[in-house]
């Protein structure tokens, strides 16, 4: 190949044809145009008269400048231009290739870039006949050289891990590493790395190493965190640039529970910052819901954050037993509470009647002795489902009778009458200290602080199982804080009061971090390693490389300090961690994330992603002859004279039908769909760009259409194609969408209008024409098809047709529903699970509505396909069992669309005796 | 020989060109015939003209006894001059007629032939006699003659542009010229020279197609005649206009000149308009001859 700047030739001695182009126009100008031969009487007043100008008559210069160009065009068409040809390698010999891949989350956000550049690279180490081996760097194998197209065929499959390489896979692939000698080209994902100097130079020993960087920016964000009742984002980039302009969006559930944007903030880079923060400012309801926050457009685990616990704002009522000492503001029983729980904490104040439906995560009773029946058993109610009762001691509790004979439902222990009072100057004692926590305890671990101490508590009652709710007590062993489990709550009782008259703990550090590890108040910060001795966390959620929440039921728990300390990696994916009481979530960036930019030393040839595209030229270059020589044609015969009146406009016609419709048509068009649609009730099939299927389809229908036409009181007009991109679904009752591999997967905006039109009410009838040989598994192309274009569908649980599901019955009576084939599997929605059959009665009460989806492989629009004489168009069975078969179709073609238009009317007890007369039962 | 069924079945085409072409020229002469006009003047006929004095010569005869006995002198009754006139026609069959350079006009022949038998006809019925210029079909009268005319003018001359046939013209008869008055003027010229030498004069309808008068071509073009033995090639058609509309100008004025020196009368129609304003452009040139 030639090149020549960027275009380069792969003949380019056919170019030398171009200087034949002087010749041709002299040829051509010498030659004047055809003559026309006419018949004409008048040529006896012609006889004698001579042209005046002999030059002008030639071809005219600007029709020779037209063929110049549409010849010029054909040679540098075959001599086959390619723009932005690849170099040739300069190393292509035959020793084997290593594609090294990163294959970490910052290689995830241009993976497809990053497919193509392997594909090409394929493609040129096939042509060079090269073994190739693929590894990624994240999860090291030992590498496989094979052939080109092998790897090609697999390349769809790899994909990226949500973590940086660790140090030891890099070690585990430098010992896989064969001895012989290959080249290598890594696909780097940009980011320094500690392993990498390392392994460059292991893999320079080998052979040559080009590397591949993107030049994108790579966006990430930390945790969300709370700052001034905002949520805080703090953004960053790999490479300082321009002032870049991003929007962050916090994704969650909406109020239905559909996946929705709940937040959108845009963040501004400024010229050469490689951070940048915002502020969402949510509101406390909006927030509990946030379930990510991600960079848009960034389809990169780094650019995910999962909030974790720490930036909820628990609820905590405070309700006080008198409020009323006006003034004497350091002794309220609530004061202290309410500054240690402020910063972090939501705090609601009322009655307690008033709180409960508000459900908050904590209810303070703050020397509260007695609770009427009602806020008991409303109380009962809230902590069995999950609520906490954190109770604080004083003089009325220690003055009531509450919880002295027999335990109170509401307290956690039984309490002796009076209390006790110690170091004070009417009693003898000193006042007493905490003794250390129990490692049971969930306050275990934390200091205690020697000035705190007791001066008087209420005193519990020795029982059976009063050693197992004491978690905190003091020096001589009576119980200062004591807890009972009630349902999936739980009842804390502090012995002391909630303000300094009984204790100074109020006034002291360990009381804010004894109500954070009771988990009243939100932790701020992350736990430390240490905290975490000993528990197991369980993944809930967790994210791939690209940022795509995965189901983690099967991965195992993970350790509590490793959870902390471990780097992400093939045993601790970035996700939501629950733990036993709280969630924790590891994200891929954390604040103490370094993101820079890795440098290669200047021997190794860095190649950017966004090379251009090689481009062929030469189709280009022929189509535009073509349409020169078109022109030449119009032109010629417009200057011989033989284009006039009627051709002329013929022309013109011709070359304003190239012309794109105008909107005003398209519209004008759509109105007119619409109304074709609407005027009567009229079936669509989905087109699939199969012209043949959607010609049987269209059949189908029609058969469909006139069987209900002469059958039943529905009287649908002539069936339609419908394009999921372009028409409006909300018009037709029922979509037949058969099933071929070849069809193109909808858009998202087309996936979101079926979604509409299936929670509306519409159905999709999916047919894999396949016989159902594979049960809708991925056996079979037509199957694994149906899997892709229904996953992102709104589909309820399915089940195979029930015998008494209400389309057996809605216009035919039917067991079976074939098509052209005979397989009995047609999957409807499943039956509520409470769905019983009633003794008597022929069929169970199912569900209201009607089935979404119906889903077969009968191929049913062949057997329902007439043309327009009424005559089938397509074989099915043999001799009149055949004929009997198309008859069932049929009629299961009747009871679906009597389903889809009338429901469960037939489902509706009422029809029972007909229907058992029909039965015969 | 020819074959049984072939000649047959040419006849019966030629046949069939007859009523049709006869039932086209009755009609087209339907609308004009709106009355049999008199010479306006005494002459022998049978509708009466005027009653005048009895003068000196007139016979007994020819007093009208009632008109007179009315008042004290004699009367004669005088009718309207009524006299069969000879008119004889030529109709140019020749190649260059048969041309249309649309498909939805007429060829000149069609339309001339048209004209010509729609005009004979009225002739026919005003009472002339009328027939065909040299002998093959003398000047007579009837419904017997229309057809003998229609026949003759259903046949197709071969050579391309032909000539008048000048000869076998009765002193002091009418005469009709329907051509193209493309070809070589000569001949025509020859023919009414020697036409005006009898005292016969008669009426020069050409016969264009719009073509021919506006000359629409472009480009390089090779122009035939019909019967192709003339052809003219031009490398730039539309240069040619002018000077083509310059000559049939001429060629228009040449024959105007040529009747107005014979005392005949000149028109062009075109094939495009009406045949109907011909006719009557004709049947009064003819008529106001006698007139």
């Amino acid at each position: 190949m030639t090149v020549f700047g960027a275009l380069g030739f792969s003949a380019p001695w056919l170019l030398l044809g171009l200087l034949a182009l002087p010749i041709l126009w002299l040829i051509l100008r010498a030659v004047p145009p055809a003559p026309i031969r006419r018949r004409f009487p008048g040529v006896v007043l012609l006889l004698g008269l001579k042209d005046d100008e002999q030059v002008s008559d030639r071809t005219p210069w600007w029709l020779l400048l037209l063929r110049m160009l549409a010849v010029a065009a054909v040679i540098l068409g075959l001599a086959g231009p390619v723009l932005n040809p690849e170099p040739e390698a300069d190393a292509a010999g035959t020793s084997p290739l290593l594609v090294l891949m990163d294959a970490s989350w910052a290689s995830a956000a241009d993976w497809r870039a990053r497919q193509d550049a392997i594909e090409a690279l394929l493609t040129r180490a096939g042509r060079d006949d090269r073994p190739v081996a693929l590894v990624r760097l994240s999860a090291p194998e030992a590498p496989q050289f094979q052939a080109a197209d092998v790897w090609r065929s697999r390349l769809a499959g790899v994909l990226p891990e949500p973590w940086e390489p660790l140090a030891e896979q890099v070690t585990r692939l430098m010992s896989l590493l064969p001895d012989s000698d290959f080249d290598t080209y890594w696909l780097s994902d940009g980011l320094a790395r500690d392993s990498r100097g390392e392994l460059l130079a292991t893999l320079e020993q080998r052979g040559r190493v080009t590397v591949f960087e993107s030049p994108r920016s790579l966006y990430a964000i930390e945790p969300a965190r709370f700052s001034d009742g905002n949520v805080a984002l703090h953004l960053r980039r790999l490479h300082p640039g321009p002032e870049a302009d991003i929007s962050v969006v916090a994704q969650g559930l909406d109020p239905a529970g559909n996946p929705a944007t709940l937040a959108r903030a845009s963040v501004t880079f400024a010229t050469e910052a490689v951070t940048a923060e915002t502020e969402l400012s949510l509101p406390a309801e909006l927030r509990a819901r946030v379930t990510r926050f991600e960079v848009e457009g960034q389809r990169s685990a780094g650019a995910v954050t999962l909030p974790d616990d720490s930036l909820r704002r628990r609820e905590v009522a405070l309700i006080a037993g008198n409020e009323n000492r006006e003034g004497l503001e350091l002794l309220s029983p609530l004061h202290y509470l309410t500054r240690a729980l402020e910063p972090n904490a939501d705090l609601l104040d009322g009655a307690l009647l008033d709180i409960l439906p508000a459900n908050p995560d904590v209810i303070i009773l703050a020397d509260v002795a007695t609770l009427s029946a009602a806020e008991q058993q409303a109380t009962l109610d809230w902590l069995d489902s999950g609520g906490m009762l954190l109770r604080f001691a004083g003089p009325r509790l220690a003055a009531s009778d509450v919880s002295r004979d027999s335990e109170d439902a509401l307290m956690p222990v039984r309490l002796r009458a009076g209390g006790r009072t110690v170091g004070g100057a009417m009693s003898w004692g000193e006042p007493k200290s905490l003794a250390a926590f129990t490692p049971e305890s969930p306050f275990a671990g934390l200091d205690v602080p020697e000035d705190v101490k007791i001066t008087a508590q209420v005193m519990a009652q020795p029982d059976p199982n009063l050693a197992d709710r004491v978690i905190a007590q003091l020096d001589d062993g009576t119980p200062l804080v004591t807890r009972k489990r009630v349902g999936q709550g739980q009842i804390v009782l502090f012995h002391v009061t909630a303000n300094a008259e009984w204790s100074s703990l109020p006034l002291s550090g360990l009381f804010v971090q004894m109500l954070e590890r009771l988990a009243v108040s939100s932790t701020p910060t992350q736990p430390e390693a240490t905290d975490l001795e000993g528990t197991i966390w369980q993944p809930a959620v967790v994210l791939d490389a690209f940022g795509t929440p995965r189901d983690a039921d099967t991965l195992p728990g993970v350790d509590g300090p490793a959870l902390i300390t471990a780097p992400l990696g093939p045993d601790l994916r970035p996700g939501l961690y629950q733990g036993e009481d709280r969630s924790l979530a590891r994200n891929v960036v954390t604040p103490d994330t370094v993101l820079m930019a890795a440098s290669w030393p200047a021997r190794i040839a860095v190649e950017g992603l966004s090379r251009p595209q090689e481009t062929p030229l030469a189709g280009w270059l022929l189509a535009l002859a073509v349409t020169l020589l078109l022109a030449d044609v119009i032109a010629s015969l417009a200057l011989s004279g033989r284009l006039r009146g009627a051709r002329a406009a013929a022309a013109i016609v011709a070359a304003v039908m190239l012309v794109p419709m105008a909107p005003d048509q398209a519209r004008a068009q759509d109105d007119a769909f619409a109304l074709a649609a609407t005027a009567e009730v009229s079936l669509a099939h989905v087109l699939t760009g199969d012209a043949q299927l959607d010609d049987l389809a269209l059949a189908g229908l029609r058969g469909l259409t006139e069987t209900l036409y002469f059958r039943t009181s529905v009287e649908p007009s002539e069936p339609m194609g419908v394009d999921l991109e372009r028409d409006e679904l909300a018009f037709f009752p029922l979509l037949y969408w058969p099933v071929t591999p070849s069809q193109p997967t909808p858009s998202d905006e087309a996936y979101a209008k079926l979604n509409t039109y299936l929670r509306s009410g519409g159905m999709i009838l999916f047919d894999t024409r396949d016989a159902d040989v594979a049960s809708f598994g991925a056996a079979s192309p037509n199957g694994r098809k149906l899997q892709q274009l229904a996953a992102p569908l709104d589909i309820p649980p399915l089940e195979p047709i029930p015998p008494d599901h209400v389309l057996t019955r809605t216009f035919y009576l039917l067991q079976d529903f074939p098509g052209r084939y005979t397989a009995r599997d047609v999957w409807v929605e499943a039956a509520p699970p409470d769905a019983e059959l009633i003794e008597g009665m022929p069929f169970r009460n199912l569900n209201d509505n009607v089935t979404p989806v119906v889903i077969g492989g009968n191929d049913w629009a062949a057997a329902w396909a007439m043309d327009t004489r009424g005559n089938p168009l397509v074989a099915v069975g043999r001799g009149f069992s055949g004929e009997r078969q198309r008859e069932i179709a049929y009629r299961f073609g009747v009871n679906l669309v009597m389903h889809v238009l009338t429901g469960n009317y037939k489902s509706d007890q009422v029809h029972v005796p007909a229907l058992l007369d029909r039965l015969g039962q | 020989m020819i074959p049984a069924l072939a000649l047959r079945q040419t006849s019966e085409e030629e046949a069939a060109r007859l009523p049709a072409l006869l039932a086209r020229a009755e009609k087209l002469a339907g609308t004009v015939l709106l009355g049999e006009h008199g010479r306006r003047r005494a002459g022998l006929g049978d509708d009466f003209w005027q009653y005048r004095p009895l003068q000196q010569g007139d016979s007994l005869r020819s007093i009208d006894w009632r008109r007179s006995g009315r008042s004290d002198g004699q009367y004669v009754r005088e009718r309207e001059w009524q006299i069969a006139q000879s008119v004889i026609v030529w109709l140019d069959q020749g190649a260059s007629m048969r041309f249309a350079s649309q498909k939805n006009l007429p060829t000149k022949l069609d339309h001339a032939r048209l004209l010509t038998l729609a005009a004979s006809i009225l002739l026919v019925r005003g009472g002339e006699r009328v027939g065909l210029t040299g002998w093959t079909l003398p000047p007579r009268r009837g419904r017997e003659q229309i057809l003998r005319l229609a026949e003759a003018f259903t046949t197709d001359a071969p050579e391309d542009y032909a000539e008048p046939e000048a000869r076998g013209m009765l002193p002091h008869a009418r005469a009709l010229f329907v051509s193209d008055f493309l070809a070589d003027p000569g001949p025509i010229e020859a023919a009414l020279t020697k036409a005006a030498d009898r005292g016969v004069r008669g009426v020069l309808l050409q016969v264009l197609d719009p073509s021919e008068e506006a000359f629409p071509f472009q480009g390089r073009t090779i122009f035939e005649s019909i019967g192709k033995s003339l052809a003219h090639e031009t490398l730039k058609a539309a240069d040619l206009r002018s000077r083509y509309l310059d000559r049939l100008a001429a060629r228009k004025a040449r024959l105007e000149h040529l009747c107005r020196v014979t005392g005949w009368q000149y028109s062009c129609h075109h094939t495009n308009t009406s045949a109907q304003s011909a006719l009557l452009w004709v049947y009064r040139a003819m008529d106001g001859g006698h007139g």
